[in-house]
């Protein structure tokens, strides 16, 4: 059955490395594809030349247009030959040149000949090509034919008609929605893959009709699905379903939690996982229903198939983050991952022992882990480093363990990556955990006596500069810091010289000691080293007396740059040597807005129509810049706090509007971000009519229409409110989109002259009392509770009434109050009776705030809840409660 | 959001990391440099592990990679991150199974290329534009086989239907000389 594609060479003597396609050469090739032309066709020869052709395709040659279309063109004569075997292979090849020649539809006479044959074989995949070459006009001729096929009694036609279908969705979706009914008798099909093939097109033709999927999806998880592969697709479907009508049932039980969890005893191991993640995956799971998802997980964890394992220990990875305590069961099995062969699984089961450890198991973690470290690559060490340092911040009081462990890597072999990892998680961990500080920064020291990376130990000397001088006894770094000037590179060097002078700034007491030392470093042979020491004696006043520093000294050497490099690098490059000096005021602060995470969708531009897009901005930082440089808000001052956006409108509603809440001290900004979603409209002067008669405290003071909203291009209107000064206020508003519709020519893209004014009724928008509430997080919060005193501590008792658990409980009133939670007391352990939750925000007015939930379940389900609260400033502590009452 | 299991990409490649044959069904990759540096990631990551009696998996750049060696070829089938792991391996198994049917047992390098017209059908016929067609292998080996000009020895994997559309073949074609 071999067919030697190229003549064998006698003289071959190197056995291992023969090719049939040793020495193959483009140009030859084509001159070898005249065979098709052939009067006399010789099937087996053709076949293979063209194999050969499909060869050079496979190994990235590529055909030029004329190539490629006179091969095609050739191809098309081998329709002339019935042989079965070359038939196969001339499909094969019309599908790879089909992007690259010209004229492809010369063929379709062939395959629509092909495609009505008797022949299966012909029919199945005269259709995959026709539909992959095949434009609309051209599918409305064929439409009959396919819809045919997809009935079709032979399983691999009918599967060809699908998939095609599947395929034909994206470019010519009105056609194909036409055959749902053929589709639907598909689905019914005793063939396994052809009922995966229906299913999975009939959702895709109803997706956007909610009500639709539901009737398929409790229809059809009744009935028996046959292939393993569409119960999976079903699973799926449901669990969409379920996620979208979570919101009405919270009570009661989840509609087909039943089918999900029936699905854990099938008896294919595809549509068990499938099930198992689905369960997990579910909002708000409860313990009960993770149960036996978690129970087939960990069979699959002892498995001998590494797949299996690899996708239970990284689904149990993911649900440890949320429900720690589901997972503990399986730490027996998982702890004999630890030395799994593939290091995939033993990374993931490593993390996920880390998440679900308690404080008590860290020891003992601690020291499996460091045997297992020394045998697994860089980019799983980094992992490992990263899940190390979130439980450090979950156990404080551990840190002494966790650091040393990490000051222990940090001394052995590594690459970059894995090495900034660690010194990135020592640096979070000494400004989280104040104790850790010193044994921290001396870790970093001792690191940079030996390190080989430039960047590691400019980095690490920028942040000893920092932390350095605040410290108890700062003189014992500075050994440290000025061996790096006599034994390092001329970079680490001037970073060196910097971080002395920082200590020098901000320690009066070592300022002598300083003083000398950076008079060693002018004869420094680099002149940046040099010129640093220069500028930092004399600012910091070296060469007379010992003096105070002074403030701008101060700001000199710690501030920021307000300016982006970018812009600085762009001024100097143009800056021209004068008389005149460069003015560094003259570079321009604004940041150039990059085109945002917008570019998902290319080809969906706006068609020269109106204004230039502007994507909705998502940072703070853009919102404030986006709002200081609108002139009617400028004088509002600093901006407080940017809502996530909340929508107004349904999804695949014609206009598409959300908006963000601005928060000032004494106003207060909407910002409606608009889609128009219909490509016949061009909608002007949009702006959003708000009436405010629910919400007795604000009043409207400005409003900013948009000009033109294009089709797909979002845009923002803008409506600002005043209020009282410092108040948190709230309210509830009802807003309604008012704007002129232009007809848009879709062809053409131009817009007519003339527009109607239309309104567009929007949901209504509160502003509530967690809007006023920064999410600021403290590292430690006893630290914190206990510094702040119990001055204006307000503590008092209340009733939650019934609830489902205590989980619920505790999330609702942390969104209610928008307040951080801290040290991962958001979690609540499954079924227990009484739970701590500690919180802390910034409220306007920037006081600080500071708050202690206890939770208590109280006779059957009613939950009680002790409310302490400590801040700043009595008015707010009191406020805090009244939003709890309030609630 | 997609919601169909789909298939990145397959790919057999030699004990050197070299492609033997190759189908991509993401524009993830656009170039053909862009392939063939994931194509050497995925080697040079999964080289030194021993997928041979089971198919391994491994995960990097958001991708889930499962893969199978024998001989001198190195299997594998890559999806997105989400995908359920055990759906790629089923079409690893199926692509790996039908090859060695294909090939009669003797799956090597050698093999490979010199069928190489065998493979590249086998692939038409596991994945079509990233939707899995069929994961039996001895469907899609018969599938290729069935076709075959050489298949003078009918191969034993050779299903009833197969034989029968083969025969009514030859019949059509007695019919119409």
């Amino acid at each position: 059955m071999a067919q030697p594609l190229v003549k064998k060479d006698d003289d071959r003597d190197d056995e291992a490395d023969y090719s049939p396609f040793l020495g193959i050469e483009k140009g030859a090739v084509l001159q070898e594809a005249r065979v098709f032309n052939d009067p006399q066709l010789d099937p087996r020869r053709c076949s293979q030349v063209i194999t050969k052709l499909l060869y050079l395709l496979n190994q990235g040659e590529t055909f030029t247009k004329v190539e490629a279309t006179e091969v095609f063109f050739a191809v098309t004569k081998l329709f002339q030959s019935r042989d079965i075997g070359l038939r196969r292979m001339v499909y094969v090849m019309i599908k790879e040149l089909s992007p690259s020649a010209d004229e492809v539809i010369i063929v379709t006479s062939s395959l629509m000949k092909d495609m009505t044959s008797k022949t299966d074989m012909y029919r199945a995949n005269a259709i995959r090509v026709l539909c992959r070459i095949t434009d609309g006009t051209l599918l409305t001729q064929i439409e009959r034919y396919l819809k045919q096929a997809i009935v079709d009694k032979n399983p691999v036609v009918a599967s060809a008609a699908l998939v095609s279908g599947i395929h034909l969705l994206q470019t010519n979706p009105e056609i194909v929605k036409r055959w749902s009914n053929e589709v639907q008798e598909a689905v019914q099909s005793r063939a396994a893959l052809v009922q995966f093939h229906a299913l999975a097109l009939l959702h895709q033709i109803r997706q956007n009709d909610r009500l639709a999927v539901n009737k398929l999806v409790s229809s059809l998880t009744r009935g028996s699905v046959r292939s393993p592969l569409a119960q999976c697709l079903l699973i799926r479907y449901t669990s969409q379903v379920i996620r979208e009508s979570a919101n009405n049932t919270q009570t009661g039980d989840r509609p087909f939690y039943d089918f999900l969890e029936g699905c854990l005893r099938h008896k294919a191991e595809m549509v068990i996982f499938e099930a198992a993640r689905a369960i997990t995956e579910l909002n708000g799971v409860t313990s009960r229903e993770l149960t036996p998802a978690i129970t087939v997980l960990q069979l699959f964890l002892s498995s001998s198939k590494p797949v299996l394992r690899f996708a239970a220990v990284r689904t149990l990875n993911k649900v440890a983050m949320t429900h720690p305590m589901a997972v503990t069961n399986c730490n027996i099995d998982m702890e004999s991952l630890i030395s799994d062969q593939n290091r995939s699984i033993a990374t993931l089961a490593i993390t996920t022992l880390l998440k679900t450890g308690n404080e008590s198991s860290v020891d003992r973690l601690m020291k499996q882990i460091t045997n297992f470290m020394s045998d697994i690559a860089d980019e799983f060490k980094i992992v490992v480093v990263e899940a190390i340092r979130s439980l450090c911040l979950k156990f404080p009081l551990k840190h002494r363990s966790l650091m040393n462990f990490l000051s222990n890597i940090l001394r052995e072999e590594g690459g970059f990556e894995y090495k900034k990892a660690i010194v990135d998680s020592i640096v979070i961990l000494i400004r989280d955990i104040p104790e850790a500080k010193d044994s921290g920064l001396l870790h970093l020291c001792e690191f940079i006596e030996d390190c080989e990376f430039t960047y590691l130990s400019t980095q690490i000397l920028h942040f000893l500069g920092i932390e350095g001088p605040k410290t108890s006894d700062p003189s014992k770094y500075i050994r440290y810091i000025y061996n790096r000037v006599h034994l390092e590179n001329a970079t680490v060097r001037a970073g060196a010289v910097s971080t002395l002078a920082k200590f020098g700034a901000m320690v009066d007491a070592l300022k002598p000691r300083i003083f000398v030392l950076l008079r060693r470093c002018l004869f420094d042979n680099d002149d940046e080293v040099r010129d640093r020491a220069t500028l930092y004696l004399n600012t910091l006043g070296g060469n007379g007396a010992v003096v105070e520093t002074g403030e701008d000294v101060k700001e000199f050497l710690f501030g920021s740059l307000d300016i982006p490099l970018v812009n600085l690098e762009n001024s100097l490059k143009n800056y021209e040597p004068s008389e005149e000096s460069f003015d560094i005021n003259s570079v321009p602060k604004e940041v150039k807005t990059q085109p945002l995470a917008e570019k998902k969708a290319p080809g969906k531009k706006p068609t020269g129509l109106g204004g230039p897009p502007t994507g909705p901005p998502s940072t703070v930082d853009t919102y404030e810049k986006l709002l200081s440089s609108i002139p009617e808000f400028a004088n509002f001052g600093k901006l407080f706090k940017s809502s996530a956006p909340v929508e107004l409108t349904e999804a695949e509603t014609e206009y598409a509007v959300n908006v963000v809440k601005h928060i000032f001290d004494g106003h207060v900004v909407f910002q409606y971000n608009c889609t128009n979603t219909i490509p016949e409209q061009l909608l002007e002067n949009v702006t959003v009519i708000v009436d405010a008669s629910e919400a007795e405290e604000f009043a409207e003071v400005a409003s900013k229409p948009l000009r033109s909203l294009p089709y797909d291009s979002p845009g923002q209107t803008f409506v600002a409110f005043e209020k009282p000064e410092g108040v948190p206020a709230v309210g509830k508003f009802s807003n309604m989109l008012r704007f002129i519709v232009k007809e848009v020519d879709p062809s053409t893209g131009e817009a007519e002259d003339d527009g109607v004014e239309d309104e567009y009724q929007l949901e209504e928008l509160e502003v509530v009392a967690a809007d006023y509430m920064l999410k600021v997080g403290v590292s430690n919060f006893r630290n914190a509770w206990e510094s702040m005193g119990a001055d204006f501590e307000r503590v008092d008792e209340y009733g939650l009434g019934p609830r489902d658990n205590l989980a619920e409980a505790v999330n609702a009133v942390i969104n209610l109050l928008g307040m951080q939670p801290c040290e991962g007391t958001e979690v609540v352990p499954n079924s227990s009776r009484s739970h701590t939750c500690l919180l802390s925000g910034v409220y306007i007015g920037n006081v600080m705030v500071l708050v202690r939930l206890q939770f208590g379940i109280d006779g059957p389900k009613d939950v009680a809840m002790k409310l302490a609260v400590r801040s700043e400033d009595e008015a707010v502590s009191d406020a805090i409660h009244e939003i709890v009452a309030s609630g | 959001m997609e919601l169909c299991p789909s298939i990145k990409n397959v790919l057999l490649l030699d004990s050197e990391g070299k492609r033997i044959a190759v189908r991509y069904y993401s524009d993830d990759w656009p170039t053909n440099s862009a392939k063939e540096s994931f194509e050497k990631a995925v080697y040079t990551k999964t080289q030194k592990t021993n997928a041979r009696t089971e198919a391994e998996i491994t995960m990097f750049e958001n991708y889930i990679v499962v893969y199978k060696f024998v001989q001198d070829l190195h299997f594998f089938v890559t999806g997105g991150e989400n995908e359920n792991e055990i759906i790629l391996a089923t079409v690893l198994q199926g692509f790996f199974d039908a090859v060695g049917l294909l090939l009669r047992g003797t799956v090597d390098k050698k093999e490979a290329l010199e069928n190489l017209d065998f493979i590249l059908l086998c692939l038409d016929e596991i994945v079509d534009g990233g939707v899995i067609l069929e994961t039996d292998a001895n469907v899609i080996a018969g599938k290729v086989a069935s076709h075959s000009m050489d298949s003078g020895a009918p191969l034993s994997e050779q299903t009833i239907t197969q034989a029968l559309a083969t025969a009514r073949e030859h019949l059509t074609r007695s019919l119409l000389k």
